[in-house]
């Protein structure tokens, strides 16, 4: 089988591709929007922390 | 003496102790979800055969029932987490039924957009407003109406308490869905795999189904975690800041 056939899918190609393509990438953004959203808090509660002088953050240091 | 003294397993429904637990297994489902999805791809489209009636539109089966299945999950287990945090006021509960919405709202997409692509080649269309496609759509819409009365809400108690209630009240469309193609004459095909029957497909379709399965388990525990702990930092930011102003 080529690759060709392999992409084609027996004319399916289409279907199936832009069914797995689509969550591919809504995982993917998912997975960077959670990340980013995560860093962004981590990083201003370590800010203002630091402001107030005071750290009672343990154990949340990952 | 406090109820979290009392009863030990409490404290593991509170946020210190959910975090560092969290970044360890947060990571660990990460990486096997992949291994798990790798293995199940590799096995769907290139040992599983082609379906004898279908040819090979079925393949897009190992994604459109586990992100089906999921859907329903997701929306079971944030209903239960609703009524914790309703009932017993558990703030690690509300954080949990908050984390999970955007995911399962991610598969209920993904279930409806693989049944669209996957209807077309198979019944001929897109979209058809049968009884198993339109429960599934206000599935999703339960998680947009939960999501969105959520953030509506200024006072966060009360934003959980609605939110939590209507999910609640949500989860009787759980079984609409599953049972949809037993209680109506749809034009969606019926359970290939049933509690009760087994499987009508071949072992390697039903490995690979599986395998696909818990890739999506894995991949929803890592990212919930991951959003959980978001949440559990956004918030301590919100308390530090409510009790400097309260000092002034």
């Amino acid at each position: 089988m080529s690759i060709g056939e392999f992409l084609d899918m027996g004319g399916h190609g289409f279907y199936i591709w832009s069914s797995y393509g689509i969550a591919l990438i809504l995982v993917l953004i998912e997975t960077f929007l959670v990340g980013r959203r995560r860093s962004k808090a981590k990083k201003e509660l370590e800010q203002m922390e630091a402001e107030f002088g005071r750290a009672d953050n343990q154990g949340m240091n990952g | 003496m406090s109820a979290t003294r009392r009863i030990p397993w409490m404290k593991y429904a509170s946020a210190s102790s959910f975090y560092p637990l969290a970044n360890r297994l947060a990571p660990l489902f990460m990486g096997l979800a992949i291994v798990l999805a790798v293995v199940g791809l590799y096995m769907g489209f290139f040992v599983a055969p082609v379906d004898y009636q279908q040819g090979n539109s079925y393949r897009i089966m190992f994604l459109h029932v586990p992100a089906a299945w999921m859907s329903m999950f997701i929306y079971l287990l944030l209903a239960m987490y609703a009524i914790i945090s309703l009932v017993w006021r558990v703030k690690m509960a509300d954080i949990m039924a908050y984390s999970l919405a955007p995911t399962g709202a991610m598969f209920t997409f993904v279930a409806l957009v693989t049944g669209a692509l996957w209807g077309r080649p198979t019944w001929g269309t897109y979209w058809v407003w049968d009884a198993r496609l339109t429960s599934e759509l206000l599935l999703l819409f339960l998680y947009l109406g939960y999501m969105g009365l959520y953030s509506a809400i200024p006072d966060r108690q009360r934003a959980s308490r609605a939110a939590s209630f209507l999910a609640i009240v949500g989860v009787v469309n759980v079984p609409i869905i599953y049972f949809s193609v037993v209680w109506w004459n749809t034009l969606h095909q019926g359970a290939s795999i049933t509690f009760s029957g087994g499987t009508s497909m071949t072992s390697v379709m039903f490995t690979s189904l599986l395998l696909m399965t818990f890739a999506c388990w894995a991949y929803t525990i890592a990212v919930v975690l991951r959003r959980a702990q978001a949440v559990i930092l956004e918030r301590k930011k919100v308390a530090l800041w409510a009790s400097q102003i309260s000092k002034k």
